[in-house]
């Protein structure tokens, strides 16, 4: 019963409890009348149209395969004559690597990548656990020496990048609510403060995140020039918090200035302090707000941290879907698929989870 | 010494031409231990007059006086009853009452404070709901809880801006008598703002008609002389009662007309006559 619950929350968070239900009701047999157009609404139409965005890509990802084929046929005849086409024709047909097209890859060929990658993964981590143990012994006498153990520096998995880039988004995106909630209410309590730093909000928000790199790229330099700190994260951290931040501080603001006008009488009667005040009355009422602003800086931060990291040369996926477009090889094309994939769900993800969270402390249950 | 006094009160909103003088010459003393109730049409601005008595905002020329002190700013002295009742919505019950409690007995120890909250949402009949929050009560539970909050900070003087104003016609007949109830038990001054001549003659001791705004200045006032308690159903035979009623009533329809014929608008009505049904 227990783990039904903890399941029914999760598909309802993850938004496909409607779906589920009415599957199951169809296969417990309760589905009335009314019920059919619910299914056919929740189950059939969706499932129809997963089967139409596939086949239109399937379609299109041939169309394209043949145009770039053709291409490549006809430029061997005129270069090299009817022999060469007719090798390049074959060759092509007999699906030999050394002369696939490059272009869009089919969903099947994006499913093979996916699983090469995940055997990569397998492979790395397999490898990863092997140097630990090999080097167990070694590093123990290198830190009784006092001297930096050594550490394992090959290639990172799909998924070591996928977890660096979750830590760079999560490093910037508190950045962001750490600068963004204080400066945001300061901003809010304040009219003669809001009215005077609105301009940098008004003409930094729309920079964009390039930017922005460029930017944070100048003075972290500057500042990390005699430590070895991990400059390209720092960086790319950073600009992802400077990029995200300013829906949060908007929306804080917004809240904090537009705190029901009941509410701050309420405080004037109780006579609250000043501290008691922001605290118990304008900060609980300005919390949908606030969250709304973080929701959509956590998706920004998700969004522009691929361009930066890609920019930043900091791992991550941003850095994967990089170095597999500069790889070109035959696979690459249909990797960077599959990284799109990833990065749609996982940033599908962490906004259910900042819905789910908000839906959670706000006091509004019934809107 | 009166215990309330409004000396020559005016009061402006906005400023140049397009300024709106709200209240005009408002004049009015409240002695201790009063029940007194203002009575007026909604916009007439009976709810600037009960802030400028609680101290929200202050009056454009003219003084309020409490205890003969002019009033400055809000104080734990002068419990108020808003309109929209103002709860705070994340907050439950209890700690919405306990919020208040705190704030005016700062040196009780949480056990007491937990205790004054408790005693106060007994009183109101509330305890089953201590623990919700006021979107998951009714209207009327609202107000209640309102009631609680303003009385748990034991002020020496209540105002009530149209307390019941959005309750439907039994629950506002039993908060008026729950409220007479708490009154009655350590006799405060208290301060009615209604908009229903019934309700001002079941509760007040006086009532003071308020004449609509822009410029709204206060009426003659009419001395209610019927022993408390009152009972509602006796009370519409009580001669006093209806000579009361009557008198407030026709004085309010008088200024209703009269601003009628100041605005004198005309409407057109389209000529209709009703067809004829066969059935």
């Amino acid at each position: 019963m227990k783990q039904s619950i903890t399941l029914g929350k999760v598909t309802r968070i993850i938004g496909i409890s409607g779906f589920l239900e009415t599957t199951k009701s169809l296969f417990t047999g309760k589905l009335g009348k009314e019920d059919f157009r619910n299914f056919l609404r929740k189950v059939i139409v969706p499932l129809a149209s997963i089967v139409l965005f596939f086949g239109l890509w399937h379609l299109g990802a041939k169309t394209l395969f043949n145009i770039e084929a053709e291409y490549r046929i006809n430029k061997a005849l005129e270069e090299q004559g009817p022999e060469a086409a007719a090798q390049v024709e074959a060759c092509i047909a007999s699906g030999d690597i050394s002369c696939q097209p490059n272009t869009l890859p089919s969903p099947s060929q994006v499913w093979d990548s996916y699983k090469t990658l995940l055997d990569d993964h397998y492979a790395i981590s397999a490898d990863k656990v092997a140097f630990k143990e090999k080097t167990a012994a070694l590093n123990a006498q290198r830190i009784a020496n006092g001297e930096a153990p050594i550490v394992y520096t090959g290639r990172p998995s799909f998924v070591d990048q996928i977890l660096t880039s979750l830590k760079t988004v999560f490093a910037g995106f508190l950045l962001a609510f750490l600068i963004a909630v204080p400066i945001g209410i300061v901003i809010g309590l304040s009219k003669t403060l809001r009215s005077s730093v609105n301009w940098i909000i008004q003409i930094f928000k729309p920079v964009s995140p390039v930017v922005w790199l460029l930017l944070v790229f100048m003075i972290v330099k500057t500042l990390t020039k005699n430590s070895n700190a991990d400059n390209a994260f720092i960086i790319s951290f950073i600009s992802v918090g400077l990029c995200s931040m300013w829906a949060t501080l908007v929306n804080t603001a917004m809240g904090v200035s537009s705190v029901d006008k009941d509410y701050i009488n309420v405080a004037k009667v109780l006579k609250l302090g000043p501290v008691q005040k922001i605290f118990k009355v304008i900060l609980p009422s300005s919390l949908p707000l606030i969250f709304t602003g973080l929701r959509i800086t956590l998706s920004v931060a998700w969004m522009v941290l691929i361009a930066i990291e890609l920019l930043a040369q900091s791992p991550g996926l941003g850095s994967f879907v990089w170095e597999e477009f500069q790889n070109g090889a035959v696979d690459s094309n249909s990797k960077i698929i599959v990284a799109m994939f990833v990065i749609g769900l996982i940033g599908f993800l962490l906004d259910r989870i900042m819905l789910t969270i908000q839906k959670m402390i706000s006091f509004n249950k019934n809107d | 010494m009166a215990y309330l006094e409004l000396k020559n009160i005016y009061k402006t909103y906005g400023e140049g031409d397009s300024a709106t003088q709200v209240l005009s010459n408002i004049n009015l003393t409240i002695e201790e231990g009063e029940f007194v109730a203002i009575v007026g049409f909604t916009g007439s601005g009976k709810t600037t007059l009960v802030n400028l008595i609680n101290g929200l905002i202050e009056p454009t020329k003219g003084e309020v006086l409490f205890k003969g002190e002019p009033v400055q700013g809000t104080s734990h002295e002068r419990g108020v009853i808003f309109q929209n009742y103002s709860l705070l919505p994340w907050l439950t019950v209890g700690q919405n009452i306990y919020m208040a409690v705190k704030e005016v007995f700062p040196k009780k120890s949480k056990s007491e404070l937990h205790e004054i909250v408790a005693d106060y949402v007994e009183m109101v009949n509330l305890t089953p709901a201590i623990n919700k929050r006021p979107k998951e009560l009714s209207g009327g539970m609202r107000q209640r809880v309102a009631v609680a909050r303003a009385l748990a900070m034991k002020p020496e003087m209540i105002i009530m801006d149209e307390p019941l104003g959005a309750l439907d016609a039994l629950t506002r007949g039993n908060l008026q008598d729950e409220i007479l109830k708490i009154w009655g038990k350590d006799k405060r001054t208290a301060l009615l703002i209604t908009n229903d001549v019934d309700e001002g003659i079941y509760m007040a001791d006086r009532i003071i008609p308020l004449r609509p705004g822009p410029k709204a200045t206060l009426g003659p006032e009419f001395n209610i002389d019927i022993e408390r308690p009152r009972d509602k159903t006796e009370l519409n035979d009580n001669p006093n009662f209806k000579k009361t009623r009557n008198a407030i009533i026709e004085y309010l329809m008088d200024i209703g007309n009269e601003r009628k014929a100041q605005t004198q608008e005309e409407y057109a009505l389209p000529d209709l006559s009703p067809k004829s049904f066969v059935w």
